[in-house]
């Protein structure tokens, strides 16, 4: 791992695919890769409450990996911890193989995570073909010289990025409202948007927030197509955090279960289905036994 | 396809404003070189000029960065001493096409410090809580600067050694306002642009983007203070006196009125607000009594006009042609209407 930087914005590589279902939640089962995320015993407090406590996880290259787990468990504060937007409290993360210790939210993406949000956060005033162009911010060659004067490089670097960015929106089907403004995109699309522009940071690794929230069966059928296309043509490994089952059981190679904080079951998911601390959490000691 | 005529509209956009205000600065200039410009206009040109910077360059932190500041005018009066003191100095042995932009430059990299030691411990905090601390900065600066003895103090510095009349500094003053507007547009089309607009609608998202909110507020806030400090340089030489105690909040808020009512993120209103609002208490001049009360009732006029989706709208088509196109769409309506009749 000598090269520290992410690799450019999305290109399909030649090397041949992970074998995947990796099914890299044992970090033995894989190897030969460095995993792409790893945190050791991670937990965080507020005061006195312990949102998150002991979290042990590891994502391989490839894997679709999911985070359930009854509301108020800290899914989301999982994902805030992943990406530095709260410091832990103990425990470590490593994101391929680099610490996060000490990052800025920023330099965390620039090592590969982006994740999208649980209430949709776009640049709603900017235009889609924008935002996807923030994303773009640090792949894209133009120092604030050019930015001001309009030349050293400029056009070069305006091209590039805008080819790429109506790359990844063709690959949504976004291509049509490229200039619309953000804000005005209808839920859907919305939500869509906000997963091209993460995908434009390059990520190793995606982290979605209830990407199927508010979505009928029909959109979120092709939600799950859309998760696997990303994972089969970028090669990054994914982690959504969702409530929807259907979807969870359907893309999921691993599931991890969340309750007050802390990891209750991990595997694969016939083994989640199953579990009966799982189903206790969700349904309560009554429900288990009705099972 | 869709993309092309985006990108056209966007420069010609800006095309036009650069077009409109050479215009405008050419018949000023013949009228003035011509000798056919009134005392009044003769007055205006410069403060206006300098009002026009400060503007544009505010908007690049309330309308692109999207936080209040309250300072402006501070960062005005520190690149205005800098600027004169270092013409001052200078004033005998360098003649005024070379000492005036060094000294606008030193004015504004005085500026652009300034605006790094506040914006520094500034820039952590948000809405509300920036715009009281820009404003006591604002405030500090005056009264250091008041009670300083190298600035003149409360009797303000003595710039009548470096003083130029207007058909000197129009020159100066059209360059800048054309390096300011050129700067803001082009910051506005790029990565640093794009970025900048990001943190304004969307701080976290900005961040966890890989944007390094920090830094692009400083370097705003730093861009900002820069313009504003040349402005202030060249404001400083057409007075004889200058004293720090007229750069107090009050012209801060001006500046801001003009930058909310040119509307937010726009050099072109930006640009027309500054004229109307500095241009109007002249020449309402002869209604002496009412002069304030006009103004205001335009003030309010204006804001009611901007808060209105029905002229934002004709404001963003706002051509030609769109004029055209209203003028027949209306003819239509009113032969419509006869017809039924």
């Amino acid at each position: 791992m000598s090269n520290n930087k992410p690799p450019r914005a999305p290109k399909i590589p030649d090397s041949p695919l992970v074998p995947y279902p990796s099914g890299a939640f044992v970090p033995e089962r894989d190897v030969k890769s460095i995993p792409v995320l790893e945190t050791h015993h991670l937990g965080i407090d507020f005061g006195g409450l312990t949102a998150v406590d002991d979290f042990s996880l590891t994502v391989g290259k490839t894997e679709i990996a999911g985070l359930i787990g009854p509301n108020g468990a800290g899914k989301t504060t999982v994902f805030n911890l992943l990406t530095n937007v709260y410091q832990p409290t103990r425990g470590s993360i490593m994101i391929n193989g680099f610490s996060s210790a000490g990052k800025t939210t920023a330099q965390v993406n620039k090592l590969g995570i982006a994740r999208t949000f649980q209430n949709i956060r776009l640049f709603s005033n900017m235009s889609v073909l924008d935002n996807v162009r923030v994303g773009m911010h640090n792949t894209t060659h133009e120092n604030l010289l050019a930015s001001i004067t309009h030349g050293f490089g400029y056009r070069k670097a305006e091209r590039t990025s805008k080819e790429q960015a109506m790359e990844l929106l063709d690959f949504f089907s976004l291509t049509e409202l490229a200039d619309a403004q953000a804000g005005s995109l209808p839920y859907g699309a919305q939500r869509r948007l906000e997963i091209v522009r993460a995908l434009a940071t390059s990520p190793r690794i995606l982290l979605l927030d209830e990407p199927a929230a508010g979505m009928n069966p029909s959109e979120t059928h092709e939600l799950m197509e859309n998760i696997r296309r990303i994972r089969d043509t970028f090669h990054i490994a994914i982690m959504l955090i969702e409530h929807d089952m259907n979807l969870v059981m359907g893309i999921c190679e691993g599931i991890c279960v969340l309750n007050y904080g802390k990891i209750i079951a991990k595997g694969t998911p016939d083994d989640i289905k199953s579990n009966p601390t799982v189903i206790e959490a969700y349904l309560g000691k009554k429900g288990a036994k009705g099972q | 396809m869709k993309k092309k005529t985006k990108k056209t509209s966007n420069f010609s956009k800006n095309l036009i404003t650069v077009i409109m205000v050479a215009l405008l600065y050419a018949v000023v200039a013949v009228a003035l070189y011509t000798g056919k410009a009134s005392r009044q206009l003769s007055n205006m040109l410069i403060p206006i000029s300098a009002y026009i910077v400060m503007a544009v360059s505010l908007n690049l932190v309330v309308g692109l960065l999207g936080e209040l500041s309250l300072g402006h005018a501070g960062f005005m009066s520190v690149g205005l001493f800098g600027g004169c003191l270092l013409s001052i100095a200078l004033a005998d042995v360098l003649p005024v096409a070379v000492r005036l932009p060094l000294a606008m430059l030193a004015g504004g990299l005085v500026a652009a410090v300034f605006g790094l030691v506040v914006g520094l411990p500034a820039l952590r905090l948000k809405g509300d809580y920036l715009a009281i601390v820009t404003l006591a900065c604002g405030e500090i600066i005056k009264n250091v600067i008041t009670n300083l003895k190298f600035t003149g103090g409360a009797l303000g510095l003595d710039t009548s050694p470096v003083y130029s009349n207007a058909k000197t500094l129009l020159p100066f003053a059209i360059v800048l306002v054309f390096l300011t507007m050129i700067v803001m547009m082009n910051l506005k089309n790029s990565k640093y642009g794009r970025a900048i607009m990001a943190i304004r609608d969307n701080r976290i998202a900005a961040e966890s983007t890989g944007i390094n909110v920090t830094y692009f507020k400083l370097a705003v806030f730093i861009i900002a203070a820069f313009f504003a400090g040349a402005a202030g340089t060249l404001y400083g030489h057409f007075f004889a006196n200058v004293k720090a105690a007229s750069f107090d909040y009050n012209m801060s808020i001006e500046i801001l009125v003009i930058v909310v009512l040119g509307g937010m993120g726009s050099v072109r209103g930006s640009i027309i607000a500054a004229i109307i609002l500095q241009a109007l208490p002249e020449v309402l001049r002869e209604f002496a009594d009412y002069r304030m009360l006009i103004y205001s009732v335009l003030l309010i006029v204006i804001m009611l006009l901007n808060s209105s989706p029905k002229f934002a709208e004709m404001k963003g088509n706002w051509s030609i042609g769109s004029v055209v196109k209203l003028a027949k769409n209306k003819k239509k309506s009113k032969e419509a209407a006869e017809n039924e009749q």
